[in-house]
């Protein structure tokens, strides 16, 4: 075991601090970005394009760069630390991830190529009213004729969905199960909005949709939908670990400057403890988010399930009290929009809500606890 | 000791109850409990309503429009009217300058502002906070400088809440720079409309506009607007901010938030024991909090704070705070969906959660934050 990154790693994280911190260090820059449509800078994606990390995770037959998880893990938390508005997880990780484990070789070459090349922004419209993070779709149908499929139902929130180009839509399948569907995005009624942490989301209409079946036509990808989510769930957790860094960051370098009765407040201990207390909260997070990450290697999806709910748990623990605290000792300075801190709280308690929350992970755990007499982080994966 | 309310009290219970829910317009009831923005017209017309049955200020002296009802009372009247969903009067008016000025003011003061002030017709902003004067206060910068009979007031105070509706500003300011901070502080009464002041927005997390910016360039005050002696700022604002112990936590409204998330949320929270034990806990934490307010209530003597407030301030933010995570929670991925406006497949209650949990962050850091409320138990309870 080894929580280290070799020089590679390291250079691509200080490659992709370079390109994200040169965005969005200032964080006027994002404020700006997001106020307009789509909610992130077409440049950027480009410019993470022209790096390689939107082909990241993908085989170089299929225009990637063939990285492993780790390698994407170093993204996401760069992307946590300065939250670029860049939807990497919702296309790079989801769609993305889902082209890549159902598609064909022919769908692999042309979506992940143009995923990889910055030339096609993919959403992954697969939460519906009522769904709670579950990996099956039922309030989107599919049917077949003639071998032409066509699907209908509404998808919302789908995350960049009016940007996007194309969609990879998750269906329930006449037979039973639940399918995945390329839809061309203009083919599907889209309304697009704001949402708190910045982002875009849509609704996505679909009605007789015309939609090409991922991988083999009418098969059940519950499974594999599942799997994505969970590597979603991790991914999801490093953005939240490079978020929590910067906020614990900007909280202790607020103590240090803001004066209160004639002296800096880093002089009252009841603040200083409680930043001690936010740093346990980001050491136990980064543990479990590192630990998860490798996990993903080991390719077994049951071990990467279990793995994203403990990742899921502790960091949703962790970016609660990190987020809530941070606000907290900035004062009303950290309810404004102006400054960060309360952006990041946002962009937590968003990913926390994304692809669920420390109690949906703890149900997941709490049905296995009598599986096993106690948890060797050794022997897992 | 004794549980039950008195015949009278259960009376006069029923009588609230009657009135909030019969007299209040609906469209604004529907607001506060659907947790949407109130506009200014629907505050200002809610008071207006209860000002007409005299119940805008019931705490005031009887004089000036107050019933002199018991604590007691005032708690039954407030829960109430939180459980129906009637807004709570404008605190800067009822809860902050009203009292003071019935306190402080002169007679003409009294005469020209407290009617008003009741119903409304004159909107209040606070005018204390400053970008360097925060929890320390008393550090506050912004000066004014006799000339002649007027006050020639300049500088910036911060997170006005609502001073966009603004006419009139209640605002500490420096009068005398030369001795002890607390005692050179003075309190005066400025018409927002004035030449030199100016409002500018400020924007929170959750996108809303809520708290301003104000500034005052040579901003003209008649020297009549002084409240209470030249000086005497420090003392009039302790008594202000220390003024209230009913009412400090609104139980009501957090009880309401809980009970509606529940009715939303009824099937899941039967199957899933783990949310029902969530439930659960908040509320006996909120019944911990309401039955200590009604202890506090009923054993406070006339005009002094009693220290407990700040148990009640604390606890009651907390708890504010963890019925609307749980809110974000129960709306689960809809949440995402702050700005999807009327058109949304989702919930209709799921959109506004995320905003919510957000911008009720600030509940633990305004009106003396909860560090500052424990720092008050620690010293003056504790005696530590
Ligand atoms: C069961 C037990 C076994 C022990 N075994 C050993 C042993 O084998 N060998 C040995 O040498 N000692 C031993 N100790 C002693 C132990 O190390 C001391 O109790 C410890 O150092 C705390 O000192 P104190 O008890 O005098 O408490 P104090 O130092 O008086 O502290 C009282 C409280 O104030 C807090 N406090 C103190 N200073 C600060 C500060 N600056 N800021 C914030 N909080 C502060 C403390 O954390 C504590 O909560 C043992 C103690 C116990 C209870
Ligand atoms: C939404 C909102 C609305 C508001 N509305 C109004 C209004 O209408 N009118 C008005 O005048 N003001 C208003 N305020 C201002 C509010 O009263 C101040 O924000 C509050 O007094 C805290 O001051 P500060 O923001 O400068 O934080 P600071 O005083 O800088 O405090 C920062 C952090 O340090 C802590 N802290 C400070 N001193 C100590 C200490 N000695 N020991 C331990 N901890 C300490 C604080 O609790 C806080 O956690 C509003 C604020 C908000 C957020």
């Amino acid at each position: 075991m080894d929580f280290t990154y070799d020089d590679e790693q390291e250079s691509l994280r200080d490659a992709v601090r370079g390109l994200l911190g040169k965005a969005y260090s200032d964080f006027e820059q994002r404020r700006q970005t997001t106020k307009e449509d789509p909610g992130f800078s077409e440049k950027t994606w480009r410019q993470m394009a022209e790096m390689g990390l939107l082909g990241l995770p993908f085989s170089e037959d299929d225009g990637g760069v063939g990285a492993g998880p780790v390698e994407i893990g170093i993204v996401c938390q760069e992307i946590g630390r300065v939250i670029a508005p860049e939807p990497y997880l919702p296309v790079v990780v989801l769609a993305g991830g889902l082209v890549q484990a159902c598609g064909t070789p022919e769908q692999r070459a042309e979506v992940l190529g143009g995923i990889a090349s910055g030339e096609q922004v993919v959403a992954f419209a697969h939460d519906e009213p009522g769904s709670r993070w579950a990996p099956a779709a039922s309030g989107v149908t599919a049917s077949e004729s003639d071998g032409s499929w066509t699907l209908t139902g509404t998808k919302e929130p789908v995350v960049a969905g009016e940007r996007a180009d194309a969609l990879v839509v998750t269906a329930a399948l006449p037979g039973g199960g639940t399918g995945a569907f390329l839809v061309q995005g203009a083919d599907a009624e889209r309304t697009g909005y704001a949402t708190y942490d910045g982002g875009r989301a849509a609704r996505v209409v679909l009605d007789g949709t015309a939609a090409t079946p991922l991988g083999e036509p009418g098969t059940d990808l519950t499974a594999s939908i599942g799997t994505v989510l969970d590597i979603g769930r991790i991914m999801a957790g490093n953005i939240a670990l490079g978020a929590m860094q910067t906020a614990l960051r900007s909280t202790t370098e607020y103590l240090k400057s803001r004066k209160q009765f004639g002296v800096t407040l880093n002089t009252f201990q009841a603040l200083t403890f409680r930043s001690a207390d936010m740093y346990i909260s980001l050491e136990l997070a980064s543990s479990m988010v590192q630990w998860a990450t490798m996990v993903i290697e080991s390719g077994d999806a049951d071990a990467v399930r279990v793995a994203a709910a403990r990742c899921g748990v502790q960091v949703s623990r962790s970016s609660r009290h990190i987020g809530q605290e941070a606000i907290q000792l900035h004062g009303g300075i950290g309810m404004t929009a102006e400054y960060s801190v309360g952006s990041y709280t946002a962009v937590l308690t968003m990913l926390d809500h994304l692809l669920g929350d420390g109690d949906h992970h703890v149900d997941v755990l709490a049905a296995g606890v009598l599986d096993h007499g106690s948890l060797d982080p050794l022997a897992m994966a | 000791m004794q549980l039950a309310l008195s015949a009278e009290d259960e009376a006069f219970r029923a009588e609230m109850r009657e009135f909030f829910t019969t007299q209040v317009p609906d469209d604004i009831r529907a607001a506060v409990i659907e947790g949407r923005e109130l506009s200014k017209e629907q505050i200002a017309g809610s008071m207006k309503v209860l000002d007409e049955h005299d119940l805008a200020a019931p705490h005031w002296p009887e004089e000036w429009g107050g019933r002199g009802w018991s604590d007691l009372r005032r708690h039954i009247y407030l829960d109430e009217m939180q459980a129906a969903g009637c807004p709570v009067p404008l605190a800067f008016n009822t809860s902050m300058i009203g009292p003071v000025l019935a306190q402080f003011g002169s007679q003409e003061q009294k005469e020209r502002f407290l009617a008003k002030t009741r119903n409304c017709e004159i909107w209040w902003s606070q005018g204390f906070s400053e970008p360097d004067a925060g929890s320390d206060l008393a550090s506050l910068r912004t000066t004014a400088v006799k000339d002649g009979d007027d006050w020639v007031v300049n500088g910036q105070k911060t997170w006005t809440t609502l001073g966009q509706y603004g006419d009139w500003i209640f605002t500490l300011v420096r009068t005398n720079p030369e001795v002890k901070k607390q005692a050179g502080i003075s309190m005066l009464l400025i018409d927002m409309t004035s030449p030199g002041l100016e409002v500018r927005p400020i924007e929170l997390i959750d996108g809303g506009h809520e708290v301003n910016e104000v500034w005052f360039e040579d901003v003209r005050v008649p020297g009549e607007n002084l409240v209470g002696e030249e000086g005497q700022g420090w003392t009039i604002a302790k008594f202000l901010l220390g003024n209230e112990r009913v009412g400090v936590a609104p139980v009501g409204a957090i009880k309401r938030h809980l009970a509606r998330l529940k009715e939303l949320n009824g099937e899941r929270i039967g199957a899933e024991p783990r949310l029902a034990a969530r439930v659960a806990e908040l509320e006996n934490e909120l019944l911990a909090l309401e039955l200590t307010a009604l202890r506090v209530v009923a054993h406070s003597s006339e005009g002094e704070p009693h220290p407990a407030s700040s148990v009640l301030k604390l606890k009651g933010t907390v708890l504010q705070q963890a019925v609307s995570e749980l809110g974000v929670d129960l709306a689960g991925p809809a949440s995402l969906a702050s700005g999807a406006g009327d058109g949304t497949a989702l919930p209709d209650w799921t959109p506004h959660t995320a905003p919510t949990y957000l911008n009720l962050r600030k509940a633990s850091i305004y009106g003396g934050s909860n560090e500052v409320q424990r720092q008050i138990i620690a010293r003056t309870i504790l005696g530590l």
